[in-house]
């Protein structure tokens, strides 16, 4: 009895709970061994096994309008021509980056690169997605300066242009920030990779860095639990090195050029027991692994220790048997290891060795099936009161002010600090940088096509409605595309939630599921990959619920596109209509310290016809300028056309509800700012009658004020130079304090 | 005419040089792995940005002692030519061909924007296609770009005229805040006393096609054809 009772203590402290031990117990007939623990233990963690979540992802559409493959490997992607995939997919690196800011952002732009070379697709942009608590508390700024400083240690040296993203501060992400990184490659059809592990008698390889002690437990312990007040996690976090991955890129794009390879997949999460175990139960087999031949970086390192390590920049690689010299030779080449570590066997078992000794026996298709949970889900009683909040406020006397600070608020304020930092043109395919549309675009050279790319999350709408909180933040994902000419193709998700043992928070997760579910529908957009991120909690509260979407559209000529920026001479017009609602506004939260009521509505019919307009008219070549109307509304919309253009506006809002602020700063969805040459004026109006949508002149641009009028009465006068001011220097500014 | 393009563990820049070189000029271009000896066939070595074998000691300190750099070496000495772009002109002031040294930016942040040069010298196989003082645009993406030499060497690259481009604002002025990592004199690109090596921080690469932002960067590459044609020449005339 002694032992079973030191065996589930083991469990325990390896994040595991009775009856996951219990279940062990039963997989095996007999008590496990410690690496076979740590080998579970990891294999079921949320993090690994989604085992909490996985009956919610079910709901997710897989198919779409264009061809797509949506499941069983690391990535997921759509098929841009007959010849070339478009393989892209969204992760979190939340609890690392908290704990270790540059080396946690730095490995998770590593792990997903990883994940889309691993299928053979060469990795052509990046974008990341960052929330932070309050930008002027002292941890705010540690994290903000930390995480983008690894983004541009990682990125810069792999080559990879890091093309877009958001940051946003809120007080919910002060003991756990958040960070999505996404990346999308493009891969020759012919040539995609698989995760399957297959033929017995193939050899089995550990390729790329060295195995060490670093990020031993990073997902069990680390990833799939909320923080408390005394952790001490920081030996749970894995340490980047972005010239082995340069190079670790380059060999495995050269040899996935020849077909020795059967199968590949990144050791991320509990490398080699990760990729054994999944790569096994892909193919149907087993594998005969010696840990004693993984190239090590240290001494002394016990199997269960280098069957959990998640050191970085390391992929399994299965060969086909006599082949081995060939794919050996390649790495060497790039001054990597490749080291043969053990066999596909048709028995379909995980048998690890360890200097002749047996450590671990298991099934291998049992770590690969982790339990299932259904988690009790129920709305919030808090939620009631807030949406009963009143949110009558007095109108504001200086609206010129009121948008000076709006555009200088940080989650509006431009984050050029930032992207500065990030090499966003090597590869030369940046059409569309960071800064200049609502969402990237490049070109994929040897065609005429190119690709858009954004990542939406409005979460303050998601904690005060997650179903139609995460409904906008597709439709909002695919407006961004739109704006830029691409038509929306394919989804990438990463569900950043709290404990889901907590009822609530479960039913946050659940409704925001099912709020992108039947939004990626309705926009016949497939989820062709995801993360999910639970247990984001500190020792106060939880997060506001973020389902961030990472979305790429498709633009079939790349040179009919357009960025945000105003220019000289052109007129202004709003496509869609402003509505009375407040609720969740950045205006009631910057002004009021107001969040609360409930988020602007969203008809999906009424966003798809605004959509449909603003891309045709793109594609046509009417419009070369468009911006979706986003937080701060349609103030803020045209003040930012107009800085990133340096020329001035003069524009008449429509009234609303009889208040000016309503008119400029509600939040109503399903808008999109456009300009355009005067000749283009006739065919627009044409267009817009044609498809059904509100097409509203509102002035002109020109000049260098930006003066607004709401139903011809005076609101704002600013000079474009001192909104400039206000919105470019923000983030530098506050950091500097 | 051939150009060689450089690849170092590392570089990154290699593919959009290859791609430029070859697009722009429709001349022959080929990757040179650096642990090649033979360069006998190029006119023109590129030695592209990226960050080569890691930079983890300090920029280019590492790739100066690959058996390519070796040849790259006799190369120039030759008299035919060579350019280095970004990490590229790092390793080349590390190998000796180029004078002065590259050092962190003064601001500590690496920087990518698109960036003001003025053509300070037009009588250089790479920059005879530019007007006198015209001003051109070509990103920089870097984080050690700003160069230093000792007094005596910074006056004699002036004096030579071996100060290629300086950092400028649109209007051409070589303003201090038109300097984006504190090098000295404004300095963004220089050349050898021969003037057969050129090194540069910004990304004339970047800038040859009008979809991704301009097409200031295609007189360098077309520039260095029409010198290699000159020089073969010559050379037969010999």
């Amino acid at each position: 009895m002694a032992t079973q009772t030191s065996q589930l203590d083991v469990a325990r402290e390896l994040g595991m709970n009775e009856q996951e031990y219990a279940n062990v117990l039963k997989i095996l007939g007999r008590e496990p061994t410690g690496t076979e623990l740590a080998m579970y233990s990891v294999e079921w963690s949320e993090h690994c096994g989604y085992p909490r979540s996985r009956p919610l992802l079910k709901l997710f559409p897989k198919t779409g309008k264009y061809p797509t493959r949506a499941e069983g490997e690391d990535a997921g992607g759509f098929a841009l021509t007959d010849e070339l995939y478009v393989i892209f997919k969204m992760e979190s690196h939340n609890h690392p980056s908290q704990v270790e800011p540059k080396q946690g952002a730095a490995t998770g732009i590593g792990g997903i690169l990883r994940d889309i070379f691993t299928m053979g697709a060469r990795p052509v942009a990046l974008l990341d997605s960052l929330r932070f608590g309050d930008l002027d508390s002292d941890i705010g700024k540690h994290l903000l300066a930390g995480v983008v400083d690894g983004i541009q240690f990682y990125g810069n040296c792999v080559g990879v242009p890091t093309v877009g993203g958001e940051i946003y501060f809120h007080p919910s992400y002060r003991d756990n920030c958040l960070v999505n990184v996404m990346a999308v490659g493009i891969a020759d059809t012919a040539l995609l990779a698989t995760s399957k592990g297959k033929g017995p008698g193939n050899p089995v390889l550990v390729v790329g860095n060295r195995t060490g002690r670093d990020g031993i437990g990073g997902c069990s312990i680390l990833a799939s639990h909320e923080f408390s007040e005394d952790d001490e996690k920081r030996p749970t976090v894995q340490i980047g090195d972005p010239f082995t991955e340069k190079c670790l890129i380059e060999a495995c794009m050269e040899v996935l050029q020849g077909d020795a390879i059967v199968g590949i997949k990144d050791m991320g999460a509990a490398g080699i027991t990760c990729t054994t175990a999944e790569m096994a139960a892909a193919g149907g087999v087993g594998m005969d692994i010696d840990l004693a031949k993984v190239p090590m970086r240290e001494e002394g390192m016990e199997p269960w220790e280098i069957m959990m390590s998640e050191s970085q920049e390391r992929m399994l690689v299965v060969v086909q048997q006599g082949r081995e010299q060939e794919v050996i030779d390649i790495f060497e080449k790039w001054n990597l290891n490749a080291a043969i570590v053990g066999a596909v066997v048709e028995e379909q078992v995980l048998r690890i060795r360890f200097h002749g000794e047996i450590v671990a026996e298991v099934p291998s298709l049992s770590l690969a099936e982790s339990p299932i949970y259904y988690l009790p889900a129920e709305e919030p009683a808090w939620l009631a009161k807030v949406h009963a909040t009143d949110l009558t406020v007095p109108p504001p006397t200086d609206l010129n002010t009121v948008l000076l600070r709006l555009l200088s608020s940080p989650n509006i304020a431009s984050k050029r600090w930032a992207f500065r930092q990030y090499d966003h043109m090597v590869q030369t395919n940046t059409v569309v940088p960071p800064g200049a549309g609502d969402a990237a675009v490049i070109r994929v050279k040897g065609t005429d096509k190119g690709l858009g790319m954004t990542t939406d999350c409005n979460s303050r709408y998601c904690y005060l409605d997650p179903y139609v909180g995460a409904q906008i933040a597709v439709a909002e994902a695919a407006r961004n595309l739109v704006c830029v000419g691409a038509d929306p193709a394919a989804v990438t998700d990463c569900l950043n939630f709290g404990k889901p043992e907590k009822p609530d928070r479960f039913w946050q997760l659940k409704r925001a599921v099912e709020g992108i579910a039947d939004a990626c529908r309705a926009f016949n957009v497939p989820v062709v990959s995801g993360n999910v991120s639970l247990y984001n909690e500190g020792p106060d509260a939880a997060i506001f619920p973020t389902p961030t979407i990472g979305m790429v559209g498709v633009l079939a000529h790349v040179e009919a596109h357009a960025t945000l920026a105003f220019t000289a001479g052109q007129i202004v017009a709003l496509v869609g209509e402003t509505r009375a609602e407040m609720g969740g506004s950045e205006y009631l939260a910057v002004e009021h310290g107001l969040e609360a009521g409930y988020p602007p509505s969203l008809e999906l019919p009424r966003e798809l016809a605004v959509q449909n307009f603003v891309l045709a008219a793109i594609q046509q070549g009417l419009l070369t300028t468009a911006h979706d109307c986003s937080e701060g509304g349609l103030a803020v919309t045209l003040a930012e056309s107009a800085l990133a253009g340096g020329v001035g506006v003069q524009a008449n809002l429509p009234a609303v509800d009889g208040r000016m602020d309503t008119a400029l700063f509600a939040e109503s969805q399903s808008r999109i700012v456009v300009a355009f040459a005067p000749a283009q004026q006739a065919a627009l109006t044409a267009l817009a009658a044609e498809l059904g949508v509100p097409f509203t002149i509102l002035g002109a641009t020109g000049g260098e004020h930006i003066r607004l009028t709401v139903a011809e009465a005076p609101a704002i006068d600013l000079p474009v130079t001192t909104a400039a001011d206000a919105f470019t220097g923000a983030i530098a500014a506050a950091l500097a304090e | 005419m051939k150009f060689g393009v450089v690849v170092f563990p590392g570089s990154n820049c290699d593919a959009d040089c290859h791609y430029a070189a070859g697009n722009v000029t429709g001349q022959e271009v080929r990757y040179v792995w650096h642990e090649e000896r033979d360069l006998s066939d190029l006119d023109c070595v590129i030695v592209p940005g990226g960050f080569s074998y890691g930079d983890y000691l300090r920029c280019g300190a590492v790739a100066r002692f690959s058996p390519v750099m070796e040849a790259v070496v006799t190369h120039a000495a030759e008299g035919k030519y060579v350019v280095g772009i970004c990490n590229g002109f790092q390793v080349l002031t590390e190998a000796g061909l180029l004078p002065g040294a590259l050092y962190r930016n003064d601001h500590l942040q690496f920087v990518c924007q698109p960036q003001h040069l003025r053509v300070e010298a037009i009588d250089t196989p790479f920059t005879h296609f530019y007007k006198p003082a015209q001003v051109v645009e070509f990103p920089i993406a870097h984080g050690e770009g700003r160069y230093y030499a000792d007094p005596d060497t910074l006056a004699a690259l002036e004096a030579n005229g071996q100060v290629i481009f300086r950092y400028c604002t649109p209007a051409g002025e070589s303003t201090a805040e038109a300097n984006p990592n504190g090098s000295l004199n404004n300095i963004a690109g220089i050349c050898n006393e021969t003037r057969n090596v050129l090194g540069l921080m910004p990304h004339p690469e970047r800038r040859c096609d009008r979809l991704v932002g301009g097409t200031d960067g295609k007189k360098l590459f077309k520039g260095i054809v029409e010198s290699m044609m000159v020089r073969a020449i010559s050379m037969g005339h010999r």
